[in-house]
């Protein structure tokens, strides 16, 4: 029901996305869904790939800082209100997002919402009980 | 100009039988009350009665901060301490601060020896002293308080910060003498230009500047921008405080140190050996007549050199010249004593920081600024900003709060701090002093 997301520390200097970018490009990882968040001085790239663990092993032996995190990738159809059906069950159980990002897929055109939440387990029941698709991880690496 | 004009101008000959004769008492009285001096005097196989001319000062072994450090808080106190009527502390190296105490004897020394150097400097009764030393466990603020008030002047105690009222109170009260950090008055000077108000238009006419190295460059850039004459002061709490040694108005040209009360040498910090006049090396001070705290040979680990020639002004107490660095690693940022050893056992004790950390020291516009790179390694990180923003946040509170210093945290991937062989590059110092 998990989704192994990795981020990555970068620090605000040109060229690091690229070098990252590269390096994941060399070791055939495919990437499937991103975000970065920012602020003046560094960023956190998050990325879902084909292979976190290779991912992880080489940016690592690159000398990068790198973990792994566990988040809840969710399908809704790519409707209006798609979103906000997932957002007001989730407001209801006082379940925080901390943060989230989204992708459209390619062959069902539906909408996969990442979340990355402050309760994980008890997310994934909530959202389960109210008839949600939580994809698994293995669908959403080889998309 | 003189305070004192007697002791400050005494006789070579009649100053150095006095500085024997109170050098001799004072190893008596260290002997006697501390058990440190006992013992290391009984290692170095010497007994006060061997010192039996200046030059036996050579022989006997140095005291060092960490001498200080051992003794923590007390226990070079050569005084009881019913005795002591003043405590006064400088930041340590490992979160315990150097404790000194003074005697009422060693008050009032300290206030006169103030008030030598007020008058050195030019200034005199009648002057309104604006005093922006520290006033606190740091012993800039109290010294230069004592002694203004001794001399007569008139003391606006007004410690440090507040930058703006400060130049309200200077404008307003008609401050003629400032006492604070070279860095901090060429701040107040920027500020006040940015509130309209010219300093060359304020009634200042003698700046005493001290508690951190300059240069004559930022003399002449202080006595431009501030319209005043600006001297350099020394001091250290570990011998006294501000007043330990002044330049004269007259020469301007290194700093009287006052050897009625503190005989002065210059070794090779390495070999510890004494050097010839006039050559470059660390300064060592032993108190003569201080009775709280007297320290034998201390390393004071700054550089300078030694001068006994005569001076234009007619003191005849030697000259130390304008510092030039210190023989370790301490920074003097705004004022505020820093071991790169402190702010790693800070970091060190924050959760998951691995002491793969660089300092960066520079100076903007006028004021020295303190970066703090930490790298980030895997069990600092996580995949939530807000985390790695706390962190930042907590190793910025903690130096202050430990350190007294504001920094910036920076938080820089692996790697980025060069690793070194041997010693660690720890510090980056960019500023052109």
């Amino acid at each position: 029901m998990k989704v192994e997301q990795i981020s990555i520390f970068i620090e605000n200097k040109s060229g690091r996305l690229a070098e990252i970018t590269r390096i994941l490009g060399d070791a055939g990882i495919n990437i499937r869904a991103l975000s970065l968040a920012d602020t003046t001085d560094f960023g956190i790239l998050r990325l879902i790939v084909n292979d976190a663990a290779k991912a992880r092993d080489v940016l690592k032996q690159k000398g990068f800082t790198v973990n792994m995190t566990e988040v809840v990738a969710v399908e809704v159809p790519d409707t209006p209100g798609g979103l906000s059906s997932i957002l007001q069950v989730l407001d209801k159980q006082q379940i925080n997002v901390e943060y989230m990002y989204a992708f459209v897929e390619r062959c069902a055109g539906n909408a996969v919402i990442i979340f990355r939440f402050d309760e994980t387990d008890k997310a994934i029941t909530v959202l389960k009980s109210e008839n949600f698709n939580i994809l698994e991880g293995e669908r959403l690496y080889s998309m | 100009m003189f305070f004192n004009e007697e002791f400050e101008t005494l006789p070579r000959p009649a100053l150095e039988a006095l500085q024997l004769k109170r050098l001799q008492n004072v190893l008596e009285l260290v002997c006697a009350n501390v058990p440190f001096y006992k013992a290391s005097f009984a290692k170095a196989g010497i007994t006060p009665a061997d010192v039996k001319c200046l030059d036996d000062l050579q022989r006997l072994p140095f005291t060092t901060k960490q001498n200080m450090r051992d003794s923590y808080p007390y226990d070079l106190f050569a005084a009881p301490l019913e005795e002591i009527v003043r405590i006064h502390a400088s930041s340590g190296t490992t979160g315990k601060p150097t404790v000194v105490g003074y005697t009422r004897k060693d008050i009032e020394t300290w206030t006169e020896l103030m008030a030598r150097s007020f008058v050195a400097a030019g200034a005199h009764k009648g002057d309104i002293i604006h005093n922006a030393y520290g006033y606190g466990l740091f012993t800039g603020g109290l010294g230069a308080h004592y002694g203004a008030e001794r001399l007569g002047a008139s003391v606006i105690p007004i410690s440090g910060g507040n930058t703006k009222r400060q130049i309200m109170i200077m404008q307003d009260f008609g401050s003629t003498v400032l006492t604070c950090t070279p860095s901090y008055s060429l701040f107040m000077a920027e500020e006040a230009k940015a509130e309209g108000v010219d300093f060359r238009n304020l009634k200042l006419r003698v700046g005493i500047f001290g508690a951190e190295p300059w240069s004559e460059a930022m003399r002449d850039e202080i006595e431009q921008k501030l319209n005043l004459s600006a001297i350099d002061i020394y001091g250290l709490s570990e011998i006294m405080g501000p007043g330990v040694a002044i330049e004269c108005a007259e020469a301007k040209k290194g700093l009287h140190i006052w050897e009625d009360h503190f005989i002065p040498e210059i070794i090779d910090p390495v070999s510890g050996q004494r050097l010839p006049e006039g050559e470059r090396g660390e300064l060592v001070v032993t108190t003569i007549t201080k009775q709280g705290i007297p320290l034998i040979r201390y390393r004071t680990r700054d550089i300078t050199s030694l001068t006994y020639e005569p001076c234009v002004c007619g003191r005849t107490h030697a000259r130390i010249a304008r510092m030039s660095g210190r023989s370790d690693d301490m920074l003097i940022i705004r004022g505020v004593n820093v071991f790169p050893s402190q702010i790693e056992a800070i970091l060190v004790g924050i959760e998951g920081i691995e002491p793969h950390y660089m300092l960066i020291v520079d100076r903007q516009g006028t004021l020295d600024t303190l970066t703090v790179q930490v790298e980030v390694s895997e069990q600092l990180f996580s995949d939530e900003i807000k985390v790695l923003q706390a962190l930042a946040r907590r190793v910025e509170k903690e130096i202050k709060d430990m350190l007294g210093v504001t920094c910036t945290a920076k938080l820089v991937e692996p790697k980025t701090i060069q690793r070194s062989e041997g010693k660690a590059q720890r510090v980056t110092d960019n500023r052109k002093l």
